[in-house]
């Protein structure tokens, strides 16, 4: 009650005005001063009208129903100096047969042997029980061979240098890579996850430019260069350019800008060098001064007649004992019979002669090396009409009993992709005739195709 | 408890539908259904809280038209801490080695650069280093054990010695016959030297030779190849198909021809590496659900078409769920039907690898989508490998007219790469027409029971001796849980001692803790085999002490050969099954 008189005596303005005070600020309290954006927060209903909404392209993009893929030569029988191709026998210009092993009696042999011993597959890989003794034996005698400390063996050619790249090179280290590096180098680069810097082709200056600013680099960041490696990459015989690569003057380089050489000899090793051993006995280089790597030089030989072959090592299956057998057999061949080398190269010469001066086509490629490009002198402005152009070409031989393909290649991912060409592989079966016959029909062909 | 098994046992929890893991651990149990917001499988409600034991829920069950059972048993904590402590005494041992050898007390095997490379960079950082100078090569012995016949269900092995703890091996010479097989994966035991697929690959060889030399794109386009490419078509039951040389190289030579930049990747977990660098090297953006999850797959996948892509947020390009059929290392089953689910209300592709899959599961063996018995059209890519059932080597890739058709064009392999060798392809077409007894005979039936019945004998004895065994009841693939690092040297000598190969690994191949053996059920298995090689498994695991399950066997459970027949899965009555049965 005491209470009560109390309010009542307080003046009648004054309760008003505290009265509107306190309603001010309830509503103050209650209300949002300021205007909240709009919140991003989508509502269920929303993002199921977007997940409704979303249309993906689809998988795959629709082919045209004439695109040459859709049609791929059909071989039947084996691939060797005669070749059925389309049911038509030719004579082989066209698969990687440099020393003729594929159809030869004593490796088919040695595979057969091995085939009954081991049967075909190895149901695992190196680790868990994939390891045959066959293997170890290719590895032993590949390490001897190339006269490396260790050899290992991959079960896939294109695999190889793929996986062996990044085992070596991580995040952060830098690769020198040259132009023309085929196309499992780039996988195998995109894959280490390295810098990557591309030197014009076969361009020590380049290389040597790119490693000068390196070096600066390095100054100016001493602490990050004693842990970044770095290689330079490439190919003893590129199969892109057939030609080879300076390798003397790499490993001058090597040594001046402290920089590792992965060397890839898939189209060199057995083709190059006195006995075979590639493009270090080529130049006289001593190996151990190029492998890239001194406890393990990475296997990476696509052999002539196998894919011996460097991730791709850990977690595959390994290649079957058979094929490993056959690569045994191949290698004891050709160190029987180092004279194979000197009569592919003699081969090699006769066909790049015999090929010069075909009008409106240029051979690409080094006198000795057993895979050439034909290329148009002119390119008529469109890749298709080139690729057209030199199809009927190999159609034309076809014809007239000679298999040549053109070299393919993946035109949207290549770094470089390389002109359109016409490939022609060497090999010691072909004879003289075979030779004329194919360089007359080729002239031919381009004659009454290109005009 | 340490957070990296905090992390694994919460990953695993998921996986597992089999409430085992009760005891410790963050456990959370999630319920599914089709019921409340528009997710197919309901987003968790709660983050953890502990299940009880009537908890085995069952979830989308279905879609399934047989009993899913996967137990991931939890580590028992115990074991955990001792593991740890394992690996503490390895680490300080491998610090003082390396300062002996340091100091040149103690000689060091290591390769070393040559004297004019001293001072490049290192090839190797030096922490790879310490793992393999001071664990790897204490138990190196158990890897790359050579063999020297056919990897059949049982093969001689090389004996190897070594004078220098591990670094070097030389080969006594001698050779240790009729070990028993159960690390190779010749699920149907088709690695053989005689019989028809011998015979077939004898032939092929005298009329083709061994290799090809030439691409297919180009010259090396074989009329067997193309007869293979039909077989594998029919044999999974898809338009049209394309075989290549390598199955490592499979995945990652297609992923990039099929995804690219504006394109999302979601990647199991525990993908293969095969699959994790084909997608890398596909330059999409790649993200990864909790092994076998679908409750994480979905979020994904909403949260993916919802935001689009990261910074321009325009939306993906195409999603594409990459899983595997069998996981190698855990031997679990993807949960395709509810993949395939998903996929369907997301819009999304399906990669399916089934490279331990393909012809180790399902009534005809045709993997996974046989197995649970759906329509091979709902995967968008089937992908497998030669390797391992079919006793070859290679992989294949699977699918619609349109898409295969586009790889022959686009494929890295197709087009620089050497095709496959004329032999393996005609081991393949043999072993195939066997399994589909297109050969006229009911071998391939055989077989396929053979391995079916082994499987499940096989993984019920392990369990009811006390071992935690991980994967799937059907599972050939048979991880069992070893956890300590001196256990996994131990294990394998020891089993090698009385003649029995078996696989063990340990980190980086699985998590640090959970080091396992892995033995890998086939159809060459006889009854009596399999008897020895148990009876070797229960003695080496006593003397080890590795039985370490703490559940009791639960007396019945269905079997999984009897539910193929019965329409009356017990699936309808999810309540009735314990444990959760999906």
């Amino acid at each position: 009650l005491h209470c009560d008189n109390q309010w009542c005596w307080a003046p009648a303005y004054h309760l008003v005005l505290e009265g509107i005070l306190i309603l001010w600020i309830i509503r103050l309290l209650f209300s949002k001063t300021y205007k909240l954006q709009e919140r991003s927060d989508l509502t269920e209903k929303e993002k199921e009208d977007l997940i409704e909404e979303w249309q993906p392209e689809p998988l795959v993009p629709l082919m045209s129903k004439d695109h040459p893929s859709l049609n791929y030569d059909i071989v039947t029988g084996p691939p060797s100096h005669k070749i059925i191709v389309n049911g038509k026998e030719c004579i082989n210009f066209a698969s990687f047969n440099f020393l003729g092993f594929l159809d030869n009696e004593r490796v088919k042999q040695k595979a057969l042997t091995s085939l009954r011993r081991y049967g075909v597959g190895t149901c695992g890989p190196r680790g868990f029980y994939g390891t045959f003794d066959v293997h170890l034996e290719l590895e032993d005698r590949l390490a001897k061979f190339m006269k490396t400390e260790e050899a290992i063996i991959y079960s896939y050619g294109f695999a190889t240098i793929a996986s062996a790249i990044p085992a070596y090179s991580k995040r952060g280290d830098i690769v020198f890579v040259d132009e023309a590096a085929c196309f499992s180098i780039q996988k195998g680069l995109q894959a280490s996850r390295s810098f990557i810097k591309y030197f014009k082709h076969n361009d020590m200056e380049d290389l040597e430019r790119l490693l000068k600013e390196q070096e600066i680099e390095d100054q100016r960041n001493p602490r990050k260069a004693r842990v970044t490696r770095r290689f330079i990459v490439v190919e003893g015989l590129y199969i892109n350019t057939a030609d080879v690569c300076p390798l003397p003057d790499l490993v001058k380089l090597k040594y001046k800008y402290k920089v590792r050489i992965f060397l890839e000899e898939s189209m060199s090793f057995g083709v190059l060098g006195e006995h075979g051993r590639g493009v270090t006995e080529h130049f006289g280089v001593n190996v151990s001064s190029t492998g890239t790597v001194s406890l393990c030089f990475p296997g990476l030989m696509c052999c002539v007649s196998q894919r011996l072959s460097g991730q791709g090592y850990c977690f595959s299956a390994s290649l079957p004992p058979m094929l490993a057998a056959a690569a045994i057999e191949a290698l004891n061949i050709m160190e029987e019979d180092p004279e194979i080398f000197t009569i592919l190269r003699e081969k090699c010469k006769h066909v790049h002669k015999a090929l010069q001066e075909i009008p409106g086509v240029k051979v690409v490629g080094e006198a000795y090396a057993p895979a050439l490009h034909l290329q148009l002198e002119r390119s008529s402005g469109s890749r298709d009409t080139d690729v057209r152009m030199l199809r009927s070409i190999v159609d034309y031989c076809l014809e007239r009993q000679i298999a040549l393909t053109l070299a393919r290649y993946l035109d949207k991912e290549e770094r470089f992709l390389p002109p359109p060409s016409i490939r022609v592989v060497v090999t010691i079966e072909q004879t003289e005739e075979d030779i004329e016959k194919a360089a007359s029909c080729i002239r031919e062909a381009a004659l009454a195709i290109l005009k | 408890m340490p957070p990296s098994m905090t992390k694994s046992s919460a990953n695993k929890q998921i996986n597992g539908d089999v409430c085992h893991r009760t005891s410790n651990g963050k456990t959370s149990s999630r319920r599914n259904g089709f019921v409340k917001n528009h997710c197919l499988f309901q987003q968790p409600q709660q983050k953890s809280r502990r299940p009880s034991e009537n908890d085995h829920v069952v979830r989308n069950a279905s879609l399934y038209n047989k009993a899913f059972v996967e137990q991931f048993e939890e580590t028992p904590l115990l074991v955990a801490v001792l593991t740890y402590v394992g690996y503490g005494i390895l680490t300080i041992f491998g610090y003082l080695r390396d300062f002996l050898r340091h100091w040149g007390m103690e000689k060091c095997h290591v390769a070393r650069e040559r004297e004019e490379q001293k001072d490049f960079v290192p090839l190797y950082q030096d922490f790879e280093n310490f793992y393999t100078r001071n664990l790897y090569m204490r138990i190196r012995d158990n890897w790359n054990r050579p063999i020297c016949s056919v990897p059949g269900a049982k093969m001689d092995l090389l004996e190897r010695a070594s004078k220098d703890y591990n670094w070097t091996f030389q080969h006594t010479g001698k050779v240790v016959k009729d070990v028993i097989n159960m690390g190779s994966y010749n699920y149907l035991g088709f690695a053989e030297n005689t019989g028809r697929c011998a015979d077939a690959a004898t032939e092929s060889t005298h009329e083709y030779g061994v290799g090809v030399g030439s691409t297919r794109y180009e010259m090396g386009n074989l009329d067997l190849h193309e007869d293979l490419e039909q077989l594998v078509a029919r044999f999974l039951g898809v338009e049209s198909s394309m075989a290549f040389g390598m199955g490592f190289a499979t995945n990652s030579m297609n992923i990039p021809a099929l995804a690219g930049k504006g394109c999302l990747i979601l990647s199991d977990e525990l993908n293969h590496a095969s699959l994790v660098l084909g997608a890398r090297l596909s330059g999409s953006i790649i993200r990864v659900f909790k092994h076998n999850n679908m409750v994480s797959l979905e979020k994904l996948l909403r949260d993916a078409i919802v935001h689009g892509q990261p910074r321009t947020r325009r939306p993906w390009k195409k999603i594409l769920i990459l899983v595997e059929g069998i996981y190698s290392m855990e031997g679990s089953i993807v949960r395709l039907p509810e993949v395939i689910a998903l996929k369907e209300r997301y819009k999304a592709f399906l990669y399916l690898d089934e490279a331990h899959s393909i012809g180790a599961l399902g009534p005809r063996g045709g993997g996974v989508v046989d197995y649970f018995g759906l329509d091979p059209k709902d995967v968008d890519i089937m992908m497998g490998t030669f390797t391992k059932s079919f006793g070859a080597a290679g992989g294949y890739i699977g699918g619609k007219r349109e898409l295969i058709d586009y790889l022959r064009s686009h494929s890295h392999s197709a087009i620089y790469a050497t095709s496959m060798s004329p032999p393996v392809s005609q081991q393949i077409i043999t072993s195939m027409k066997i399994i589909m007894g297109e050969d006229g005979t009911t071998l391939g039936g055989v077989r396929l029971r053979q391995l079916s019945e082994n499987t499940t004998y096989f993984r019920r004895k392990l369990r009811e001796m006390g071992f935690i065994i991980y994967g799937n009841d059907d599972s050939p693939v048979v991880p069992m849980m070893l956890y300590m690092p001196a256990k996994i040297g131990a294990f394998g000598r020891e089993m090698l001692k009385r003649n029995i190969g078996t696989v063990v690994v340990g980190f980086p191949a699985t998590p640090i803790i959970e080091s396992r053996a892995r033995f890998c059920v086939s159809a060459a298995h006889t009854r009596d085999i399999l008897d020895t090689a148990l009876e070797a498994i229960s003695e080496v695991g006593d003397v080890l002490q590795l039985k370490y399950s703490r559940h009791q066997r639960r007396p019945h459970l269905p079997s999984s050969l009897g539910s193929w027949s019965s329409e009356e899965s017990l699936l309808q009555e999810p309540n009735h099954v314990k444990p959760s049965v999906m």
